[in-house]
């Protein structure tokens, strides 16, 4: 497998606009001619479908949902930053690199995240033209709020829903080109496989989630917009049917599957309240500005908050991080939750939460202030767990969150796979091994609206496609394959339902690749997961038949995807014998418990090249430098 | 707390089925469920039967994503004001209670299997004219244009319609205005959406008529069901727009 990150040359700040130029154009009577797949609807692949047509190229865009509108990029509550230095507080492009680059503990693409840095001003002006009904002050201009612990106010946001109004707004672009019949919408409508034909990606196989029908789509190039994998463990804070399976497949074509073990756990989630749960609900992250975080001082003390005096309690994050304290970085947070729970100092019936007390801040500002910052999450979380957080302490707890890991992309956004295009979260993208809060929206929308667009044309006008249809051998074979994997899932007609099995796989990957890992809990789930997946296809029941709108069918080829997916993502942890960003190796830590990187072997994305089912991938390593901003230890205390 | 309940829900194999409501128990439930996850656990029971679950649309499970949504009691999302049916909680629920679930009701949100229905029109009535027409490229600086505040939140109060449908299940006409205007309004207020205002609104509702929707004779109960809390004020401000666009001929040449 060859990596060519195909990384421009020149200053960090010229290679993109000479890049631009170097690119071939494709004639703009010529756009028309050429067809381009676009698969999921979210930020990246909505804003990526509509730039395309927009620039005059057939496009087909599929997404599972019902609609466009619900791809889980909605569910984003936060905000997107870009670095214009509206508030004059000495933001800039380089600023954001910086912080982006540090952020990421030094496992991005320097020339990636300036690219990045520079396209998220173009980004805001987009949105805003469009209709985003961002924030504004009684000036009338825009609103900026520090987000996630940085020092300068980038984050531009849209009450607590900024995901909704920007995914509503690529939605609404892409809804006017399909108006305009430049798009073709395939809703209800799931990738299942990959189709190359003479090595080039060249088409998906999907399944018509209403009919059951199998079959194929070709076009010239192919682009996966498909999220993120947080839910391989079961309980996540992403939507029920986000899933692996598009990249994974594309992975078994041959595309490199990077630093799957980069998974980011967010600290304030609503904690499990029953074995029933059937996913985690995040709290926006801005409610540790003004909540305390403490456990009891003693393990399995029983007692309610008010009859704990505060010389009982340990505020530990103020404790261990004086300068940061509630702020600390998501990882440490996180981290230093899951601690506390295992000692036996957990909260809540379950023990399995950590208090985030507004006490003291209602008695500083009072409930109206308290309110007007936080009011609807405190009805959100009264609403979900029935306690009144003007009253009690909340109860969070770290939950799967985002991946930062996914198909390797070079400077073009393409994989190892000729015309296979990766973006937003599903690429192994710009945030290296952490990613900052509200920068996720910004990559996704990057990718979608200012950074495909002129990549895809580039190789579109290199290359001569041959003309296929649904008669070419190869794509017969996928869809045959396609069918009869679906038709097994049906015929095994075992004992278990696929959430049971599904859980069960979460809870190891969880337990041994979730906040903290270790080579002997590594080895120990990668004995388990084979054991698992060999009872999944031996012993799921799939009720119903596929002609028809089947869920539990939907839902088995998923997991079983998930399945083999796990074990990537443990052996990725495995091997990456340190400790950054979001993945904590437990043998890799300073004195004081805190991450320890390994710059010397590991300042490399992995990249593992699938070899077959019951075969060990091959790991390969794209190596990187830091020209600009040098590697240093993150010091929060 | 555990409670027991009866649930009668509908089943429907296919667009061409007739359905009927077939009853369940549904035994032990912690009250600290949300609706569809006594709903999972139901489903759960049934495979291991060896039975089909009942088909129930879902993603997010936190209220934003418009996929859910079904008739609880005759009531869109349930019982409680403001709440999406993920987030309804199983502690509204007594012991013994009996349930009767059922899907939107519309003509033009055709059911396809148990309380999944097809709301594609809603997208349609977007395609028709729910947009600013920026292309990737087209922005002027994001500050260059500075929007009151006022206008800005208000814009907002409509934009942050999910797309549910629960308006169209409560309506007894079954009219999509209040998605309608939401729309109309989110884009209308704002100085932006202004060079297609008039245009925009004629077209979203010819689709709306198209599809098959009702028009709104002021029940309001649209508005009680709700999730989001969009107001009935937009359908009264979608229709002054459309008065004038069709009256007094706002947006075209001979207006300006």
């Amino acid at each position: 497998m060859e990596l060519n990150a195909k990384i421009p040359g020149g200053s960090i700040q010229e290679k993109w606009d000479r890049y631009r130029f170097d690119l071939k154009l494709v004639n703009a009577a010529n756009k028309r001619k050429y067809s381009v797949i676009m698969v999921g609807t979210g930020l990246a692949g909505a804003s990526g479908a509509a730039s395309l047509a927009e620039l005059g190229y057939q496009v087909y865009c599929y997404s599972y949902h019902d609609s466009p509108r619900r791809a889980h990029s909605i569910a984003a509550q936060g905000g997107i930053n870009a670095a214009k230095n509206y508030q004059n507080d000495g933001d800039s492009i380089y600023r954001l690199f910086y912080d982006t680059v540090k952020g990421g503990d030094f496992r991005a693409r320097e020339a990636n995240v300036y690219r990045l840095s520079q396209i998220s001003l173009n980004i805001i002006d987009q949105c805003v033209a469009q209709g985003v009904p961002f924030a504004r002050e009684y000036s009338g201009y825009l609103s900026n709020r520090s987000f996630g612990g940085a020092q300068v106010s980038r984050t531009f946001y849209a009450r607590g829903q900024t995901g909704q109004q920007l995914l509503l707004g690529a939605y609404q672009a892409l809804a006017r080109q399909i108006g305009l019949g430049t798009v073709q919408m395939f809703p209800r409508t799931e990738m299942l496989d990959m189709i190359l034909v003479n090595g080039r990606a060249r088409g998906i196989v999907t399944r018509n989630l209403v009919t059951g029908e199998v079959r194929s789509h070709l076009a010239d190039a192919v682009v996966l917009a498909t999220g993120g994998y947080s839910n391989v463990f079961y309980l996540s804070t992403n939507a029920k049917a986000c899933n692996t399976t598009a990249i994974w497949r594309a992975y078994r074509r041959g595309a490199g599957f990077a630093n799957p073990c980069y998974t980011q756990i967010h600290p304030t989630c609503i904690p499990q309240s029953g074995d029933y749960q059937s996913k985690l609900t995040l709290m926006s992250e801005s409610l540790r500005n003004d909540g305390r975080i403490w456990v009891p001082k003693q393990p399995g003390d029983t007692r309610t908050p008010p009859q704990i005096p505060e010389s009982e309690r340990d505020y530990y994050l103020e404790r261990i991080y004086p300068s940061y304290g509630n702020l600390s970085p998501r990882d440490i947070a996180s981290r230093r939750a899951k601690e506390a729970v295992d000692q036996g100092r957990g909260v809540g019936e379950m023990k399995n939460g950590v208090y985030l007390d507004f006490a003291e801040a209602l008695k500083r500002l009072g409930n109206t202030v308290i309110g007007e910052r936080y009011g609807n999450l405190f009805e959100m979380y009264e609403r979900i767990t029935g306690e009144n957080p003007y009253e009690v302490p909340m109860r969070i707890y770290p939950a799967p969150h985002y991946t930062m890991g996914g198909l390797w992309v070079d400077y073009n956004l393409m994989s190892t796979i000729p015309g296979l295009y990766v973006i937003g979260e599903a690429n192994f993208s710009d945030h290296g091994a952490n990613r900052l809060g509200a920068s996720a929206l910004m990559q996704g929308l990057a990718d979608g609206y200012f950074i495909l667009p002129y990549t895809i044309g580039d190789y579109l006008a290199q290359g001569k496609f041959e003309r296929i249809d649904s008669g070419h051998a190869e794509v017969r074979a996928v869809e045959d394959e396609t069918r009869q994997r679906y038709q097994k899932l049906l015929s095994i007609n075992g004992k278990r339902t696929v959430d049971s099995l599904h859980r069960e796989l979460g809870k190891i990957v969880w337990d041994y690749c979730g906040m903290g890992r270790n080579d002997a809990g590594l080895k120990k789930a990668l004995e388990q997961i084979p054991k698992l997946r060999d009872e999944f296809w031996h012993n799921v029941r799939v009720p119903g038949s596929g002609d028809s709108l089947n869920q539990a069918l939907e839902k088995a080829g998923r997991v079983a995807d998930f399945f083999e997916m796990a074990e990537l993502l443990c052996r990725d942890a495995l091997a990456r014998e340190e400790s950054c960003g979001g993945h904590f190796r437990e043998e890799s830590q300073t004195e004081d418990g805190e991450a320890r990187r390994d710059d010397a072997r590991f300042a490399h994305a992995a990249v593992w090249e699938f070899t077959g089912v019951d075969k060990a991938p091959t790991r390969h390593v794209e190596p990187l430098n830091f020209e600009y901003v040098k590697p240093a230890t993150r010091s929060y205390k | 707390m555990l409670i027991n309940l009866t649930l009668h829900v509908w089943r429907q194999k296919g667009p061409k089925d007739n359905g009927r409501f077939v009853t369940y128990p549904a035994l032990q439930i912690n009250t600290h469920m949300s609706f569809l996850e006594m709903l999972d656990v139901v489903n759960e029971q049934l495979m291991e039967k060896g039975e089909e679950p009942i088909a129930f649309e879902h993603d997010c499970r936190e209220g934003i994503c418009g996929s859910c949504g079904v008739m609880i009691n005759g009531l869109p999302h349930g019982p409680n004001p403001m709440t999406a049916t993920c987030q309804l909680h199983m502690r509204y629920f007594k012991d013994g209670d009996e349930i009767w679930i059922e899907p939107w009701r519309a003509k033009a949100f055709p059911v396809l299997r148990d309380l999944v229905v097809d709301r594609s029109a809603f997208d349609r009535i977007i395609q028709s004219g729910g947009f600013i027409s920026a292309n990737t490229g087209n922005a002027p600086e994001a500050n260059a244009m500075p929007i009151p505040k006022q206008i800005a939140d208000r814009s907002m109060d409509a934009a942050v319609c999910i797309g549910c449908g629960a308006c169209v299940a409560a309506c007894p006409n079954a009219s999509a205005m209040l998605f309608t205007s939401a729309k109309v309004t989110h884009l209308g207020l704002l100085p932006q959406g202004q060079p297609e205002r008039y245009e925009r609104v004629q077209r979203m509702i010819a689709r709306m008529d198209q599809e098959g929707f009702g028009n709104c004779s002021n029940h309001g109960s649209c508005e009680a069901a709700c999730p989001v809390g969009i107001k009935v004020d937009f359908i009264a401000r979608l229709n002054r727009d459309l008065l004038k666009a069709k009256l007094c001929g706002a947006g075209t040449p001979s207006a300006v």
